[in-house]
Parts: structure tokens; C-alpha cells; sequence
């Protein structure tokens, strides 16, 4: 067999990067080395194979239609549910309700559940390191119940401080959201400790697995999480998608999120009867390309395989945060014992804007700002940081032009 | 010495740029123009001098004297100190029609539109008009006294 040099960690990378028609461009002269993947993933062929071949084949309404193109477009659109059920290993089909991504999901339990659940005097514990899209949510909640919200600090590796969320913890604690994955950091949180503390004091769990989703196997029987969210796109999949995975004891007894067609039994002017699970949660009609095209996507992960993926990321991670750490000026952002390939970093006295723009201008994608984590950058005292995140296609040649870009700029800048 | 007029600047400018072949150049240059930019006084970096727009944080502030206006400007970004250099060089020492009436061509020229992804272009229009709404006020200051 001829190997390629490129091939990492079990992975052949070169091969990999030929299912992403994208990384064949260039970005002002050069190639495309893009490292913004914790913001989003690129698509594999697969993905936009089905994305075509389902407007171009069997474009349809989904559920009640009676003619062959709307039985396709169902069974597609159903066949995902199922997929999604396998990929984070729910027990039932019907624990999975389509979003359009995360942000959709955590409104939905917070609309949902939160308002059932909720009353005056309770409390929800984030941590410092939730993205504004599982902060903003609850505090909406928080004002309208008069309930508190709590925060977990963290030390200066970006690790949860999880003495401190013990003391949190209290009968008062309705519930427990917490990010698995920070896109910021790249920590791995311990969320299933995280949850069988929390569920001793009778509090429920969700957890924000828009990170994790990606790099680690997910198992929401195993966590005993009482919801999980995620986005399509940053799992290679297409802006759009997204799942929210509910208890089915919950998911039945919470009141409905949108009114409108296919959530309802039967509707009469007097009173309406809801839809069975999951179809209570889906009101009108679906993103159902993007849904459809979810499973060439988690398909196309679980058949690289998982443990390879990661293995190759982390031996990215390790190499980029080496060649990083040896750069005069260079602090990186996040230092957990447990984290994804995520990495961010700030130069002395260089604003990331201009190293983002002159990476940009190497062809080098990566992103700069505050990442939608406002709170954990007043936490580092820093306005942003510049983010390099890695996915199963990029190579040790992405990661060696990185830091050579990024010294590059830093000569210039600093 | 007449100050230039702001037409004659911006093709100063313009010819500046003709000489670099590469963008690494333009970007070493505007870095340059950038570091050279006296740093604002800390008692002008108020909230009502900042420019929104900007994923950086940057001041401008004007002074009237003798019918010109007269910028001063700041960031902590150096590439986009680098660019409000050129503006206020441009545009410093005009009366506010010349000012307000000013194309500014030479962003395009030199080809920063084009170049610069858009939220940061976004950020260099917010500059320019921060910039001219000063001159707008001190016009409609004058017109008003005037009447």
C-alpha cells in the first residue's frame, strides 16, 4: 500500500481534503488554510450531494402528503432523526426534535420547560465560559420569574472551579446549563460529575453541546443529561440543522414552544390537542434539505470514525500549541488538562483584528474577537483573543504556516 | 506653506500605494503609518469620541479653528490606526464643505474596499462618516450663527 506522507494519527488527510471541494481554493493568492472550524465546519461532498440531490430528486412538504416525491422527502427527513438518535445515543427516536442549531434548542427548553419550572426566588447555574447563546436565554427567563442566575468561576487554565459549583448547588437550584465544550478555550468540562450533582439536589441538567458534538462520542443515556443541544454545521453538516435531545418524560409533559401546523392533533376554535412527540416541537414546515443532509454529515463522521478524528486533532492541538508557546509574546488562552482542538491566544501588545487580518491576507482563516463570551474575556481581562480551531482536514503543513504567518505578523505589528 | 487640497492628498496617496506590488507591502506600509500616528490623549478616549461600527475600538475627535477642522484619532488596532491616519491626513486643516463634499476615491483606489473583509470595511465607512458628521455640526453651527 502507498501511504501518503500527509497521513496523521490513522488519518490520510490528503485523501480526506478530496471530499471537500472548498479547501481547493484560494484566499488572496494562496491556498486556503482554514482554521475557523470551531465557528463552523466545512461541508464534505456527501453533504452537498444530498443537499442537491434532494431539491433537484424529491423536493417535497414532509409528513401527510400522499404522493411519492412527499413519502421520499418524510423518509429522508425521518431517517436523520434516527441517525441523530445513534450519533448522540438517545433511547427513542421521538427524544429528538429538529432546530435550526443550538441557539434554537436552549430558547426552546428555556420557553419550554423553563417557564413550567421556574418561579420566583430560583435558581439556574451557568458557567463563566457559556457562549452568550446559553447565558442571554436564562437571563431572559431569570428577569421574567424573578429568578437568579449563578455563575461558576473558573481559574486561570479555564478550568471549572468545581468546589465552588458545589457550593452553588443548593434546593434552591432548578437548574444546571452548562456549556461541554468551550468554544473559546477548548476545555472539556466534566459534565457528567457536573450532572450527578446536580440531579442529587433534584436539579435538571442541559448541556450546550455545540463544541462536543464534533470531537467527542456522545452519549446522553451514559451523561444522564436531561437535555442536550447541538448545531449541524459545526459537525460538517449544513447551517440550519440542529437537534435538541429532551428526557421523553420531559419532552411529554413540558407545554408547547411554536404553535402552527404539524405540532397539533386537532385544532378547534375552542381549544387545540398537540401532536405526538417529537412532532409537538416542530411546528410548521422544517428546514427539511438541511435536516436531510444532516445525516450525510454525521454519517460521513461516524464512517471516518470519531477516535480517529480526535486523535489527529489533538496531535494538531499539541503541535500548534508548541510552536505557539515558542513565539516571543505569544500567551496562550486556555490551558485545561482535558481540551478540544481549540486554540486561542493573544499577543502582547498586538490587536488580534490586525494578526487576524494579516493572516487573512496569508490565506489563513482564523477568528478574532470575543467569540460571543464576553464574560470569560472580562474574566481574562482581555478584550478578545485570536482563535485557531482544527478539524479531521487540516495537516501539520496548516499548522507550521500558522505559526509562520503568525510570526511573520507579529514582526510586523508589534 | 497652502495646504493641499484634499483631491491632491488622496492622489498623493494614491501614487504612494503605486509602488507596492504586494499586499504584505501595502499592509507593512499602513503598520508604519499606523505606529507613527501620535497616540491620543487619554482624556479625549470618552464613549461620544469612539466610532461604532468597528470591531476595534477607535476615537476621533475634531477642533474648529479659523473655519478648518482638525482631527486627531486613535485605536488599538495599528492597522486600523494606519487607515484613519490617511483620513485625517486627507481631511485635516478643510473647511467642513470641502470635508463633507470629499469622495475619498482613494480608499477604492488603492484598493482597501476590495480587500478588506466586510465587517471591517463596514468599520472604515463608520470612520469616514464619524468624521464628516463633525463637519456637518460645525457647518450647521456656522449656518446657524450666521442667520
Amino acid at each position: 500500500m502507498i501511504t501518503s506522507p500527509e497521513i496523521q494519527g490513522g488519518l490520510d488527510t490528503a485523501l480526506l481534503r478530496r471530499q471537500f471541494p472548498i479547501l481547493e481554493r484560494q484566499v488572496k493568492g494562496k491556498p486556503l488554510v482554514y482554521l475557523d472550524n470551531a465557528a463552523t465546519t466545512q461541508k464534505p461532498q456527501p453533504v452537498i450531494d444530498a443537499l442537491v440531490e434532494y431539491y433537484s430528486g424529491y423536493n417535497a412538504n414532509i409528513h401527510r402528503g400522499i404522493h411519492t416525491l412527499a413519502e421520499e422527502a418524510t423518509a429522508a427527513f425521518e431517517r436523520t432523526r434516527d441517525t441523530v438518535k445513534e450519533f448522540i445515543n438517545s433511547a427513542c427516536r421521538e427524544e429528538i426534535i429538529f432546530t435550526r442549531g443550538a441557539t434554537e434548542g436552549i430558547n426552546l427548553v428555556a420557553y419550554t420547560w423553563g417557564r413550567q419550572h421556574i418561579r420566583a426566588g430560583d435558581e439556574i447555574i451557568v458557567s463563566t465560559m457559556e457562549h452568550h447563546s446559553n447565558i442571554v436565554p436564562w437571563q431572559i427567563l431569570c428577569e421574567e420569574k424573578n429568578a437568579v442566575l449563578k455563575v461558576i468561576p473558573i481559574n486561570e487554565n479555564g478550568e471549572l472551579l468545581m468546589e465552588d459549583f458545589e457550593k452553588l448547588l443548593t434546593e434552591k437550584t432548578r437548574l444546571v446549563a452548562m456549556v461541554h465544550v468551550s468554544n473559546a478555550l477548548g476545555t472539556v468540562n466534566p459534565v457528567k460529575e457536573i450532572i450527578a450533582k446536580a440531579h442529587a439536589v433534584g436539579a435538571a441538567v442541559l448541556v450546550d453541546g455545540s463544541q462536543s458534538a464534533v470531537h467527542l462520542d456522545i452519549d446522553v443515556q451514559d451523561l444522564d443529561c436531561d437535555f442536550f443541544v447541538f448545531s449541524g454545521h459545526k459537525v460538517y453538516g449544513p447551517t440550519g440543522s440542529g437537534a435538541v435531545y429532551g428526557k421523553l418524560s420531559l419532552l411529554e409533559s413540558m407545554p408547547v414552544f411554536h404553535g402552527g401546523g404539524e405540532m397539533i392533533k386537532e385544532v378547534r376554535f375552542e381549544k387545540s390537542t398537540w401532536a405526538d412527540l417529537p412532532y409537538k416541537y416542530e411546528a410548521g414546515t422544517p428546514n427539511i434539505a438541511d435536516i436531510i443532509a444532516l445525516k450525510a454529515a454525521l454519517d460521513f463522521v461516524t464512517d471516518t470514525g470519531k477516535e480517529r478524528i480526535r486523535q489527529h486533532e489533538n496531535e494538531l492541538l499539541a503541535l500548534a500549541t508548541s510552536a505557539l508557546e515558542q513565539i516571543p509574546g505569544v500567551r496562550i488562552i486556555g490551558k485545561a488538562a482535558e481540551k478540544v482542538s481549540v486554540l486561542s491566544f493573544v499577543v502582547d501588545k498586538v490587536h488580534p483584528q490586525d494578526l487576524g487580518i494579516l493572516l487573512d491576507n496569508r490565506g489563513i482563516a482564523v477568528r478574532t474577537g470575543h467569540h460571543c463570551a464576553q464574560p470569560l474575556m472580562d474574566f481574562f481581562g482581555i478584550p478578545g483573543t485570536t482563535r485557531a480551531s482544527f478539524a479531521m482536514y487540516n495537516t501539520k503543513a496548516e499548522v507550521e504556516a500558522l505559526a509562520a504567518g503568525l510570526e511573520k505578523a507579529i514582526k510586523l505589528l508589534a | 506653506m497652502e495646504q493641499k487640497s484634499i483631491a491632491a492628498t488622496e492622489a498623493e496617496i494614491t501614487d504612494e500605494f503605486s509602488l507596492f506590488d504586494t499586499w504584505d507591502e501595502k499592509y507593512e506600509y499602513i503598520i508604519d503609518l499606523g505606529k507613527k500616528l501620535p497616540v491620543l490623549d487619554n482624556r479625549f478616549k470618552l464613549d461620544q469620541n469612539k466610532v461604532r461600527g468597528c470591531q476595534s475600538t477607535v476615537w476621533v475627535v475634531s477642533e474648529y479653528k479659523e473655519g478648518k477642522v482638525f482631527y486627531q484619532a486613535d485605536s488599538d488596532s495599528v492597522i486600523v490606526k494606519g487607515l484613519i491616519s490617511m483620513l485625517v491626513r486627507v481631511l485635516s486643516g478643510h473647511t467642513p464643505d470641502d470635508i463633507i463634499a470629499a469622495k475619498l476615491e482613494f480608499i477604492d483606489r488603492i484598493g482597501m474596499t476590495s480587500h478588506l473583509a466586510q465587517t471591517r470595511a463596514n468599520g472604515l465607512r463608520a470612520m469616514v462618516k464619524q468624521m464628516k458628521n463633525d463637519a456637518l455640526a460645525y457647518q450647521l453651527k456656522n449656518s446657524s450663527e450666521a442667520s
